[in-house]
């Protein structure tokens, strides 16, 4: 075993950097992932075929490839006609884009679960279309999606450290940059320690909350 | 982007990627039936211990396991291996878990009538589990282990990230030697989407074959219909209960 605890140590300071960068990322690309997921799953309820269509035939795309690719795709082709952006907010863009093809689906289901009757009564108080949405649909919508939405927030931290490989310094970074620099390598034991110290806690709170929701 | 760097590059990439897939799910399989199987068992520890290995890796993220398996476990205990070992051993590891709660729900689902009719004609623990829940819960694994499946495909392109000659890196390769990313992160884009495709159809096949075999009724499908099935067990999405 050789394992030296004072490189631990060393490393700290720099990895609560990187937790910071690390949650940011996570903050920023949940709300993305949210909102646009939404965006996302309204569209493919659309009666309009030139709107539904193509929403789908992209979501579908981006939920088949890799994260990881599209990080590269949004950091190195994306300038070339668009902004250009910092490692950390391709990041944030990447994992909010990604995850929002996925929320979307959430979404869907969590509004076809809502039982035809509703729309109906909605459709009887003839309230306009926005009113049923706000007001009838998407509260009840809600209860059913947050547990899943949640999940994801999960998911989207422990694959965040891709953000990484484009030269974010988020936890895995930091640890990369120390690993390279001193020549060691404890630095990314504390990080993947990290990970399950956040990500464990929250999914099983995660679960309570699950059950005094959905049942 | 030249032909020639095509050929040498890309193509032993794909080549690389498939063979990291397969290896990974064949391994995160084998894993993933006994735990799932004891995560059933009658003895709270036996429970227990399976459950925690799901718990850890549920809880880990993939790509910093990844790096641990290859850069941190070599030092430490003094010993080496390959790259790609490192890759599709963390790969299959992880999936593994996620696989086991997918074997779990499945087993759940079986009809409990099903399991005391084996009690009844006095059937062993073991082949209870060989002749009828197995069979029965099968058919019901099928459509998510095929969005876990497309889950390790897109997976795979982390082994980039510890030197394993996937399409990825294949891809990050060219962009430093020709300089033109437009045309390779599309055409690697491309090429994912296409591999998610074909083994999804792969997979709609061995699911009528298995729903054949105890009599279920094949269902018709369009032809991108269920890129992503819908399931009752989903566990990449949802938090993974049996509803």
């Amino acid at each position: 075993m050789n394992w030296n605890w004072s490189h631990v140590d060393d490393f700290m300071p720099l990895f609560w950097d990187g937790v910071e960068l690390t949650l940011q990322a996570l903050f920023f690309g949940t709300l993305i992932a949210f909102s646009l997921g939404l965006v996302w799953a309204i569209a493919q309820r659309s009666e309009k075929k030139w709107i539904r269509w193509p929403v789908t035939a992209v979501t579908e795309f981006i939920r088949s490839t890799p994260l990881l690719v599209q990080l590269f795709f949004l950091f190195y082709v994306v300038p070339q006609w668009g902004p250009s952006m910092s490692p950390l907010t391709t990041g944030i863009v990447g994992l909010g884009l990604h995850y929002s093809t996925y929320t979307s689906e959430v979404y869907r289901a969590g509004i076809e679960g809502v039982p035809a009757g509703q729309w109906e009564a909605a459709t009887a108080l003839s309230l306009s279309r926005r009113r049923t949405w706000t007001s009838v649909i998407l509260p009840q919508a809600v209860r059913r999606v947050i547990p899943a939405l949640g999940n994801y927030v999960i998911i989207m931290l422990k694959e965040s450290p891709q953000m990484a490989a484009i030269g974010a310094l988020d936890m895995l970074g930091q640890a990369q940059g120390y690993s390279q620099a001193t020549f060691t390598y404890e630095a990314i034991s504390v990080v993947g320690v990290a990970f399950i110290v956040i990500a464990y806690p929250a999914s099983v709170l995660l679960r309570a909350l699950e059950r005094r929701l959905v049942r | 982007m030249s032909s020639e760097f095509f050929g040498n590059w890309f193509l032993p990439g794909i080549w690389i990627t498939l063979q990291v897939t397969f290896l990974s799910a064949a391994l995160a399989f084998v894993i993933a039936f006994p735990i799932g199987v004891l995560r059933t068992n009658r003895l709270w520890i036996v429970r227990f211990l399976a459950g925690a290995y799901f718990e850890i890796f549920r809880s880990t993220s993939s790509l910093v396991f990844m790096y641990w398996i290859a850069f941190t476990v070599p030092p430490v205990f003094g010993i080496s291996f390959q790259p790609m070992f490192a890759g599709v051993l963390a790969l299959g590891i992880t999936y593994g878990a996620y696989a086991s709660e997918i074997v779990r729900g499945a087993l759940a689902a079986v009809p409990p009538a099903q399991r005391e009719a084996g009690i009844a004609l006095n059937f062993t623990p073991f082949q209870r589990l060989r002749r009828i829940e197995l069979p029965q819960a099968w058919p019901e694994m099928i459509p998510p282990f095929n969005n876990l499946l497309i889950e390790l495909l897109k997976g795979t392109s982390l082994v980039s990230l510890i030197a394993v000659a996937d399409m990825t890196f294949a891809g990050d390769l060219l962009r430093l030697v020709t300089n033109e990313s437009a045309p390779i992160y599309t055409l690697l884009l491309v090429l994912y989407f296409v591999l998610a495709f074909v083994l999804t159809r792969g997979m709609r096949l061995l699911e009528r074959h298995a729903k054949k075999r105890v009599g279920q009724a094949p269902e018709k499908t369009g032809l991108f219909s269920g890129m992503r099935a819908k399931s009752s067990i989903d566990v990449v999405a949802g938090t993974g209960a049996a509803k």
